[in-house]
C-alpha cells in the first residue's frame, strides 16, 4: 500500500479529500457556534456599559440580570463633526469598528492630532444614556486608544454636567496581565469615580499621573493614580481620554448636550 | 509499550517540555493566570490527543512527501474548532487568551507527537500518547503558573492568597514574575529539580 502512496494521483486524492473533510468540520463548527458567539459578544459589551455606569455590581452577573439592567439604557448615534443625533439609522446593526476603517465613513487623523494612536475614527459614534424618570442621569461614551501592546476599548460614564466621572473601565485590551492589565483592577476603576475630566473651560484635563495623586494638590480632582510598572499603559489611558474628550472626539456633542440639558431643566 | 507507560511516561520520565524542550513558547505566554493555564492545558490535551488519533487512522494512506502538510491541516482544523468552542462557551476566558489558543497550531508538541508517534502506531495507543503528552505539558504549565500568579499578583485562580500592598495588604508583588522571562527561570528550575530526581535524564558531557 505504501508503495503507490507516492503516486501523483494518490497524493492529489489524499490532499483533496483531507481538505474537504477538514473544511466541512471547520465550517460546521463555525456556523453552528456563530450565534452563540455573537450573543456572547453583544452581552459582553452590554455588561461593560452597565459596569461603567455603575448599574451592575459584579462582573459575574447572569445573562438575565444584564438584560434587565440594560432596559434602563438608551442607545443613540451621534455625528462627531456636528455633535448632533443621527436618527434615521438602525442602531443595533451599526458597526463602529468597520466604519472607522471604511474611507467613506471615517475621518483619517493627521499624525499630530492622533494622540490616541488610532489612525482614524468613524464619523458616527454610538453613545449610551441612562434614563430615570425621563431624565438623563448618565452619559456613557465609548473610548479607545493605544496602550503598550494593544488598542484598549472602554467606556467612560459621565454625570449630566459632562465633567464628573461616574465610572470608567476597559472591556477589551491586550496589556500585560498584572501590570498594564491592572486597568481591570476594580480598586483602580473605583478611584475614577468623582474625578473631573474637563476643566472649567470644558477642555479635557484628566491625567493618569505617575505614582500616587497628591490629594492636597490643586489638580487632585483631575488626576488618577498611575498603575505601577505600567507607565506606557497609563499614558495611553490619559491620551485616549484626552483625545476622545477633545475636538476630534466628543467635544461638540458634549457642548450640545450641556446646552440642551440646561435649557431642558429651565423649562421644567 | 504498555498502555500505562504510553500514558504516564510523558509526565515525568519523558516530559515534552522538560526533556524534549518542546512547546516552550506558549508556556511563557499563558502562565500568568491559573485560569488561563487550565484552559490552555485542556485545549492542548484535546488537540494533541485528537490529532494523534486522526493522523494515526489515516497514517497508512498519507503520502510521505506531503505528510507534514497533512498533519498540519488536521491540527489546524482541530485548533480552530477548539477556539470556536471556547469563544462560544467560555467567552470571558477565551477573551483573555486572545491569540494563544490559535497558536496551539504552532506548538511543537502536537506536531512532534503526530510525526514521531502517531505515524507509526495504532489509533488507540496514539490517542493515549496524545493525552499523556498533553498532560506532560499541563504539569509544567501548572507548576509555572502557580509560581507566577502567586508571586506576581498574590492570587491563585483569581482568589487573593497574599494580600498586596497596593490593596492594603503586606505583600509587595514581584512584577518580573508577570513578564515572560520569569517563565524561563521557572522552567529551568523545573528541569533542574526533575533531573536531580531522575538522574538518567542528565545529558552526558561532551
Amino acid at each position: 500500500m505504501s508503495a503507490n502512496n507516492e503516486s501523483t494521483g494518490k497524493i492529489i486524492l489524499v490532499a483533496v479529500s483531507l481538505c474537504l473533510a477538514c473544511s466541512v468540520v471547520v465550517s460546521t463548527a463555525a456556523i453552528q457556534l456563530k450565534e452563540r458567539q455573537t450573543q456572547n459578544k453583544i452581552l459582553d459589551v452590554k455588561k461593560n456599559i452597565l459596569l461603567a455606569a455603575g448599574l451592575l455590581s459584579s462582573p459575574k452577573s447572569s445573562k438575565e440580570e444584564i438584560e434587565t439592567a440594560y432596559g434602563k439604557i438608551e442607545e443613540k448615534i451621534i455625528d462627531l463633526s456636528t455633535g448632533e443625533y443621527v436618527d434615521n439609522m438602525d442602531i443595533a446593526s451599526y458597526n463602529e469598528r468597520a466604519a472607522a476603517k471604511d474611507p467613506s465613513r471615517n475621518v483619517v487623523l493627521p499624525a499630530a492630532q492622533d494622540i490616541a494612536g488610532i489612525k482614524s475614527t468613524a464619523k458616527l459614534k454610538k453613545v449610551f444614556f441612562v434614563k430615570e424618570n425621563e431624565q438623563i442621569t448618565t452619559i456613557i461614551l465609548p473610548v479607545h486608544g493605544k496602550g503598550l501592546w494593544s488598542t484598549m476599548y472602554g467606556f467612560l460614564a459621565l454625570a449630566p454636567d459632562t465633567t464628573t466621572v461616574k465610572g470608567f473601565g476597559y472591556y477589551e485590551h491586550g496589556e500585560t496581565p498584572g501590570l498594564g492589565g491592572e486597568v481591570d483592577n476594580p480598586k483602580w476603576k473605583a478611584s475614577w469615580v468623582g474625578k473631573k475630566v474637563l476643566a472649567r473651560n470644558y477642555e479635557p484635563a484628566i491625567e493618569v499621573v505617575k505614582g500616587s495623586v497628591d490629594k492636597s494638590g490643586p489638580n487632585a480632582d483631575y488626576q488618577v493614580d498611575g498603575l505601577s510598572g505600567a507607565t506606557i499603559t497609563s499614558v495611553g489611558v490619559t491620551n485616549s481620554l484626552v483625545f476622545w474628550l477633545g475636538e476630534n472626539g466628543y467635544m461638540k456633542f458634549l457642548e450640545k448636550f450641556r446646552n440642551q440639558y440646561a435649557t431642558a431643566s429651565v423649562s421644567l | 509499550m504498555s498502555i500505562k507507560k504510553t500514558l504516564f511516561a510523558p509526565l515525568f520520565e519523558n516530559n515534552p517540555i522538560a526533556l524534549q524542550i518542546l512547546g516552550i513558547c506558549s508556556a511563557l505566554a499563558v502562565t500568568t493566570k491559573m485560569e488561563a493555564v487550565m484552559v490552555m492545558s485542556l485545549a492542548v490535551v484535546a488537540v494533541c490527543a485528537l490529532s494523534n488519533f486522526f493522523v494515526s487512522i489515516i497514517r497508512n494512506h498519507i503520502p510521505n512527501s506531503i505528510r507534514i502538510i497533512v498533519q498540519m491541516t488536521i491540527i489546524a482544523s482541530l485548533v480552530i474548532v477548539t477556539d470556536q468552542m471556547l469563544k462560544a462557551f467560555v467567552y470571558d476566558v477565551a477573551k483573555s487568551m486572545s491569540v494563544y489558543v490559535g497558536l496551539i497550531i504552532t506548538n511543537c508538541i502536537v506536531m512532534g507527537r503526530a510525526e514521531a508517534y502517531a505515524m507509526k502506531n495504532g489509533p488507540f495507543m496514539s490517542l493515549l500518547d496524545g493525552i499523556g503528552n498533553g498532560f506532560g505539558y499541563a504539569i509544567v504549565l501548572i507548576f509555572v503558573g502557580v509560581f507566577r500568579e502567586l508571586f506576581g499578583s498574590g492570587k491563585l485562580f483569581g482568589i487573593s492568597i497574599l494580600p498586596l500592598t497596593r490593596d492594603g495588604g503586606w505583600y509587595e508583588a514581584n512584577g518580573m514574575m508577570l513578564l515572560s522571562p520569569s517563565a524561563f527561570f521557572l522552567i529551568g528550575f523545573f528541569i533542574w529539580a526533575l533531573r536531580s530526581w531522575k538522574k538518567d535524564q542528565v545529558e552526558l558531557e561532551n
